[in-house]
């Protein structure tokens, strides 16, 4: 039994340790392994999005939030699954059958596979293509039709001006985020060989041998073609303030009013998905994907190791802040089970920190921590805007669509062609 | 693609021509994928099925379908169809099997780790003039759309 242990860990260990993601390798297994890892990793962060969600806003609205279902509302996103669960499936009358059951399916699917090239490290992606960002921008593209299906397949008048309104914003606005996407593949293309690379490990490979992140690039280019991008993601995935056609008091939930129970809960997976892809996108291209801060400026090896202890110093904070409100809830016999469950939580936490510290672990974890990190800033960033920001009307929102993201996005592709045409293409590491 | 095609041209709802449209573009998508062209097979994803397809949709849903689902479908011309037809695949097949010198011995290995690059230098450098007079036709497509659906200048 001690050799065979032995014997697979060194095989895990072997392949871990290759230089290639495992698309690239033709590896089938490690490729399963790598999309069930990458699937149950989105699946988590979409339910703690939920919990999160209602948190954040609930504090920024000065309450509390749920606070009854788990400790502090945590059992909450998985009651929310059960009740979605058990709910009626309904389909209204007249409906187009075929087309009301694929519309959802086309969504998550659109939604899901875009993370087959996100990078969460130099090999830690599933593959690796030579036109990764033109994948990611295309099969989220896909997801548009979704819509459009789903609310011509409702056979009401609400859901299909919500989804045509929905489905004209997410055109429109996808062509200030493809413009701000060529301004930054731009910017790969100042090495030696004057060529750059549409790869996502390429891009972040890029920006760590031209040594600066691309949103500080010819400063204030790469700063306002990442602010185009910010923008224009959010209006993509119909999120506040961008969310005329889903909002609830506006066009009674748009497209998906008609959808019930499971299929809802699809749609409410494939939008938190998209955030996340978008936002992937944008840290790969701007913020330096899985680099850890400021590389050059804090280099050398005691920079390094301070800064590879971060992830397990971060999950010790979370678990001290569980074991903090273990403390400070009501010493009432009725919240014993709650309180026990809090201080369970912050204990599995604080081994999840205390594992990170060792270090074969640490070493592989960093890269994916990193990126998780600037990915969970963004998704802070959203609900942020959700709950400051008042809604567009649907024309304001088309005219800065196109008459405002657009333009800008063009002189920002301008610009930077420019200022890269006149500084020396060789860049001396 | 080919039951996507066949679709298209069956169905009687026009929403569901348009999907089997769209399921045809991504097979086509797929054989450019086949034939080393990635970078072709990421844009047409992205121009026709997400693009091109999204406006298709909204034409179709915004005029009302009723009458023509409840239409019934005619084919009165199906003896010039047919002639046509057998016309074109004669052509194809007299091509595949007397003109075997243009295709190649067998499937080049070609590396398509840099296609998007090279198709960049080729259509930047060499084929410039066409790249511009191609954007000029689109151009004029746009303004004369725009100028044909204004109500009053």
């Amino acid at each position: 039994m001690g050799p065979l242990i032995a014997q697979i860990v060194q095989y895990i260990e072997s392949y871990l340790s290759s230089d290639q993601t495992p698309g690239g390798a033709g590896n089938m297994f490690w490729v399963l392994v790598y999309i069930m890892l990458v699937f149950t990793g989105l699946s988590v962060a979409v339910i703690a999005m939920n919990w999160l969600e209602r948190k954040i806003l609930a504090h920024m609205q000065v309450r509390l939030g749920p606070m009854r279902v788990g400790p502090h509302g945590l059992l909450q996103p998985i009651a929310d699954a059960i009740k979605l669960l058990l709910k009626e499936d309904l389909m209204p009358a007249q409906a187009d059958g075929l087309v009301f059951w694929m519309a959802p399916l086309i969504v998550v699917l659109a939604a899901f596979t875009v993370f087959v090239v996100v990078p969460f490290g130099p090999t830690h992606a599933i593959t690796d293509m030579n036109i990764g960002i033109l994948f990611m921008l295309g099969v989220s593209s896909l997801s548009v039709l979704g819509i459009v299906m789903a609310g011509w397949a409702s056979n009401s008048h609400y859901p299909l001006i919500g989804a045509l309104r929905s489905s004209a914003q997410m055109v429109s606005y996808e062509v200030a985020m493809g413009l701000a996407v060529v301004s930054a593949i731009l910017m790969t293309s100042l090495n030696a060989e004057g060529t750059g690379t549409l790869s996502m490990i390429g891009i972040v490979q890029a920006q760590l041998a031209q040594g600066e992140w691309f949103i500080f690039k010819f400063f204030p280019l790469g700063l306002i073609a990442f602010f185009i991008f910010a923008v224009a993601m959010v209006a993509e995935t119909n999120r506040a303030p961008f969310d005329l056609a889903e909002a609830e008091s506006e066009l009674t939930a748009g497209f998906h009013t008609e959808y019930s129970g499971f299929r809802w809960s699809l749609f409410f997976l494939a939008e938190y998905s998209a955030m996340i892809a978008v936002s992937s996108i944008a840290v790969t291209l701007w913020l330096g994907g899985w680099l850890r801060p400021f590389p050059n400026l804090l280099s050398g090896t005691p920079w390094d190791q301070i800064f590879s202890l971060v992830p397990g110093v971060t999950f010790l904070l979370f678990a001290a802040i569980c074991f903090y409100n273990t403390a400070r809830m009501p010493k009432h016999p009725l919240f014993r089970v709650q309180t026990i469950g809090l201080a369970g939580f912050g204990a599995v936490l604080g081994l999840i920190g205390l594992v990170l510290f060792v270090p074969p672990v640490s070493a592989r974890v960093q890269d994916i921590f990193w990126f998780s990190a600037k990915v969970a800033g963004f998704m802070y960033l959203y609900i942020w805007y959700r709950g400051t920001f008042p809604r567009y009307r649907f024309d304001q929102l088309m005219q800065m669509g196109w008459k405002v993201l657009l333009p800008m996005g063009l002189g920002v592709l301008i610009l930077t062609a420019s200022v890269a045409l006149l500084q020396p293409m060789i860049w001396h590491p | 693609m080919l039951v996507g095609g066949i679709l298209v041209i069956t169905r009687k709802n026009p929403v569901h021509s348009a999907l089997a449209l769209i399921v045809t573009l991504l097979a086509q998508a797929s054989i450019y994928l086949m034939l080393y062209a990635p970078f072709v097979a990421g844009v047409q994803i992205i121009l026709y099925a997400g693009g091109i397809m999204v406006l298709f949709l909204f034409v179709i849903m915004l005029v009302s379908i009723d009458r023509s689902i409840k239409e019934r479908q005619f084919n009165s011309q199906w003896v010039v169809g047919v002639i046509a037809a057998t016309a074109l695949g004669g052509l194809f097949i007299g091509v595949f099997t007397k003109g075997t010198s243009i295709f190649p011995e067998h499937a080049l290995p070609v590396v398509e780790n840099d296609n998007t690059q090279k198709i960049a230098t080729m259509l930047y450098g060499q084929y410039m003039f066409a790249f511009e007079i191609a954007s000029l036709l689109l151009l004029v497509a746009i303004i004369g759309a725009v100028v044909m659906a204004k109500k009053r200048i």
